[in-house]
C-alpha cells in the first residue's frame, strides 16, 4: 500500500486530510506522466519560454586552472529566470492547469522556485501565494521584488527559525485549508508522494540533455557528475538519467554551513539520521530526541534539514556519495568561477564548484566531470560582497 | 479489557459520551500537566489526550504550535513524558493516550516506544502524519497499545472502511478541513463520515478539531461517542500563565473551570 518509496525512504507520512489530495494528485499525475500530449506541450514550453535545450559548456580556463580532469558546466543559470526551477514549476502548472485549479502557491527559500512559480503562474493567469520564511524575505530582498513584479502575493512566514522549513509548513497548512482550488507547487524533490518522483521527472531534462550532449562533445560518458544539494531536486534531475551508468560516478554536495562541527551547517547527510521530515521518510538534521535542528548556510537554497528521499536512496546503496562543502568554500568558488569563465554562480552552485575545485585535481587529464551549474549568482552578490566586506 | 474500551463501555451503559480534553505536555511545565491532568479528572474528564511537544508540526494551528514552543523551551522529551504518566498511574486510572509526531516516535525506536508506553500505562497513541498504509510496522510491535487512527470529512470510503476495521481504541475524527483551532461554527460535515463509520465498526468514534464551547461539545455527543477540545484549554492556559510560579492553585482552577463548563460534568 505505501506509494512512491525508494528503498525504505519516502513514502507518504501527511496527515489524513492530505492524503486524498495527495491521491488525487498522484492520480492526474500518473495519467499526464504519459500522456503525448501533455507531454508535448511540455516540451514546448520547455523550448520556446525556458529557453531550452542549455549548453554543455566546456570550462577549459577553469579545467587549466585546477589542472586536472575535463570539467563541463550544465548551464542550467541561462535558463529564462536564470535557474533549473523553472523546469519543475513549469511542468507542475502545466499538471494544475489540466486538474482545473484556480491557484498556485509555493514555498521558497533563496526566492528562486518562488520567482519560477510567480513566473509560471502568470504565464498562465493562476492566481499565486508564495511562502517564504521572514529571514529570507529579507535576505533576498530582489526575489521577494520579482516575485511581487509578477503578480504574486508573497507571505513572510515568522514561525521558527523563519526560513524554508517553516515556509513548508506554513504553505502546506494553507494547502490544507484550500486544497479545492489551489495546486501546491512544490520546489524540490522532498515531501510526500507523488512530489519526490514528479519533481525528478521534470527535472530529468537536465540529465538526459547533458548525456546527449556530453557524448557529441567526448564520444563518451563521463567519470564524475557533481551537483549541489539541498533539497536535491537539480541533483537528482542530472543522476537520473545515468543511475544505470555505473561507471558514471555521483556526487552531491551539501552545505556544512561554518564548518560540520558547529551548529551551524545543513549538512544532511554528514551529520543527520533517518527519519521523517515534511510528509517523507529521508535523512534529517535531529536532535536525540527527533526535533527538526535549526539550519545554516550562507546560501538560501541549501538551508534544509531534510533532503529528497531517492539521495537517501542512492547514498545507502552507494550509488551516489555526498560531500559538505562550507559557506568559506562556496564563496571563494563563487569569487574563482566568475574570475576564471566570466559566470557568477548562484551560492548553491557555488558548493558544486568547490568540490569541483577539491576533485579536479586529483584526476587524470582525460578524466570527465559534468557539474550542474544550476543557477546565476546575480541574487547572491550582496550577501557575497558582504561576506568579503565590501560595501555596496 | 483496555482502559480506553472500559471507559467507553461503562460511558454506553450510563448514556454518556466522553470528553477528552487535550494538554501538551510540558505546556508550561511537566508539574503544572501532571496537576492539570489530575484537576481534569475531577472536572468531568473521561480520558486524556497528552500533546508530545514538536519544532514542526504540520496538522496543528498557531495555539498548539505556541504551547509546543512553552514546552520544549524546558526541554520536554519522551523519556520525561513517559516518567510523567508512570507518576500519574500512582494516582488516576484514567485512559491516557499520547498524540505525537511519528519523527518523534521513529526517532525513540518504534520498539522502544511500544515497550516503554506499555510499561508506565500509557492506553493510547494517535500520530496525526502516521496515516494507514504507513502504520504496519508500528502497529507490529503494539500489544496493549492502542492505535487510534484518524479520518477527515475528505477521507475516501474506501480508507473510511480500513480505518474502521484498524482503529483500536476509538476512531478519531477530524471535523473541520484545515488545521487545529477554535472555531466559531462547528462543520457538520463529519456527521455523515460518521454515518459511514458506523456501518463498518462499532469502534467508538471521537470528534475533534474545532471543538471550542460547551455548545459544541453538547452538539457532538449528540452523534459521536466522544468530543476532544485542545485548543480552547491551551489558550486559557496561555491567558493564565502570568499567575505561575506564584499561584499555581489558581492557575489549576481557572483552566480546570473552563474543563468543567465544557465537559458540563464538573465533578470538582
Amino acid at each position: 500500500m505505501s506509494k512512491g518509496k525508494f528503498g525504505e525512504f519516502g513514502g507518504m507520512y501527511a496527515p489524513e486530510i492530505l492524503v486524498p489530495v495527495l491521491e488525487e494528485l498522484a492520480k492526474a499525475y500518473d495519467k499526464y506522466k504519459n500522456d503525448e500530449e501533455f507531454q508535448e506541450e511540455f516540451k514546448y514550453y520547455l523550448k520556446q519560454y525556458v529557453g531550452r535545450a542549455n549548453p554543455l559548456y566546456y570550462a577549459e580556463r577553469l579545467t587549466k586552472k585546477l589542472g586536472g580532469a575535463k570539467i563541463y558546466l550544465k548551464r542550467e543559470d541561462l535558463n529564462h529566470m536564470g535557474a533549473h526551477k523553472i523546469n519543475n514549476a513549469l511542468g507542475q502548472v502545466l499538471l494544475a492547469k489540466r486538474m482545473g485549479k484556480k491557484r498556485v502557491i509555493a514555498e521558497t527559500g533563496a526566492g528562486q522556485h518562488g520567482v519560477a512559480t510567480a513566473t509560471v503562474a502568470s504565464m498562465f493567469g493562476l492566481e499565486c501565494d508564495i511562502f517564504m520564511g521572514a529571514e529570507d524575505v529579507r535576505r533576498q530582498a530582489l526575489n521577494v521584488f520579482r516575485m511581487k513584479l509578477l503578480g504574486a502575493n508573497v507571505v513572510a512566514v515568522e514561525e521558527g527559525t523563519a526560513t524554508l522549513t517553516d515556509a513548508v509548513d506554513a504553505a502546506l497548512r494553507n494547502w490544507v485549508e484550500r486544497s479545492e482550488d489551489t495546486f501546491y507547487l512544490l520546489g524540490s524533490a522532498v515531501g510526500p508522494h507523488p512530489y519526490p518522483t514528479m519533481v525528478r521527472d521534470f527535472q530529468t531534462v537536465i540529465g538526459e540533455e547533458a548525456r546527449e550532449q556530453i557524448l557529441e562533445a567526448e564520444g563518451r560518458l563521463p567519470d564524475y557528475l557533481v551537483a549541489c544539494v539541498g533539497g536535491g531536486s537539480n541533483a537528482i534531475g542530472l543522476f537520473y538519467p545515468f543511475i544505470e551508468d555505473k561507471d558514471v560516478k555521483m556526487v552531491g554536495v551539501e552545505a556544512a554551513g561554518q564548518g560540520v562541527d558547529t551548529d551551524k551547517h545543513a549538512a544532511t547527510f554528514t551529520k543527520g539520521k533517518k527519519g521523517i521530515i515534511h510528509g517523507y521518510k529521508s535523512y534529517v538534521l535531529q536532535d536525540e530526541g527527533g526535533q527538526i535542528m535549526p539550519v545554516h548556510s550562507i546560501s538560501a537554497g541549501l538551508d534544509y534539514p531534510g533532503v529528497g528521499p531517492e539521495h537517501s536512496h542512492l547514498k545507502d546503496i552507494g550509488r551516489a556519495s555526498y560531500e559538505a562543502v562550507t559557506d568559506d568554500e562556496a564563496v571563494e568558488a563563487f569569487k574563482l568561477l566568475s574570475k576564471a569563465e566570466g559566470i557568477i554562480p548562484a551560492l548553491e552552485s557555488s558548493h558544486a564548484i568547490a568540490y569541483v575545485e577539491k576533485l579536479a585535481p586529483k584526476l587524470d587529464k582525460d578524466q570527465i566531470i559534468v557539474m550542474n551549474l544550476s543557477g546565476r549568482g546575480d541574487k547572491d552578490v550582496y550577501t557575497v560582497a558582504d561576506k568579503m566586506g565590501v560595501e555596496i | 479489557m483496555g482502559r480506553i474500551d472500559s471507559a467507553f463501555k461503562r460511558l454506553k451503559s450510563e448514556g454518556q459520551q466522553a470528553f477528552i480534553p487535550f494538554l501538551m505536555a510540558g505546556d508550561p511545565n511537566l508539574e503544572m500537566t501532571k496537576e492539570l491532568v489530575l484537576e481534569a479528572q475531577r472536572r468531568g474528564a473521561d480520558i486524556i489526550e497528552l500533546g508530545i511537544p514538536y519544532s514542526t508540526p504540520l496538522a496543528d494551528g498557531p495555539t498548539i504550535q505556541r504551547a509546543a514552543k512553552r514546552s520544549l523551551k524546558n526541554k520536554t522529551n519522551l523519556t520525561a513524558i513517559f516518567s510523567l504518566v508512570e507518576e500519574l498511574r500512582e494516582e488516576t486510572q484514567i485512559p491516557i493516550l499520547l498524540m505525537g509526531y511519528y519523527n518523534l516516535i521513529f526517532s525513540y525506536g518504534l520498539e522502544n516506544f511500544v515497550k516503554e508506553a506499555e510499561r508506565v500505562g500509557v492506553d493510547g497513541v494517535i500520530i496525526p502524519d502516521l496515516p494507514l498504509g504507513e502504520d504496519q510496522e508500528l502497529r507490529a510491535y503494539s500489544n496493549n497499545l492502542d492505535i487510534v487512527l484518524l479520518v477527515a470529512t475528505n477521507t475516501t470510503d474506501r480508507r473510511l472502511k480500513a480505518a474502521a476495521q484498524n482503529s483500536s481504541g476509538f476512531i478519531y475524527a477530524v471535523s473541520t478541513p484545515g488545521v487545529t483551532g477554535a472555531r466559531e461554527d462547528l462543520s457538520l460535515e463529519i456527521k455523515k463520515v460518521i454515518d459511514k463509520l458506523r456501518e463498518y465498526t462499532g469502534t467508538p468514534i471521537a470528534v475533534g478539531f474545532g471543538i471550542s464551547k460547551p455548545e459544541h461539545v453538547k452538539d457532538v455527543h449528540s452523534f459521536a461517542d466522544g468530543a476532544i477540545v485542545g485548543s480552547a484549554i491551551i489558550k486559557k492556559i496561555e491567558e493564565n500563565l502570568a499567575l505561575l510560579p506564584d499561584s499555581e492553585e489558581e492557575f489549576i482552577a481557572k483552566v480546570g473551570e473552563l474543563i468543567g463548563e465544557l465537559s458540563g460534568r464538573d465533578k470538582g
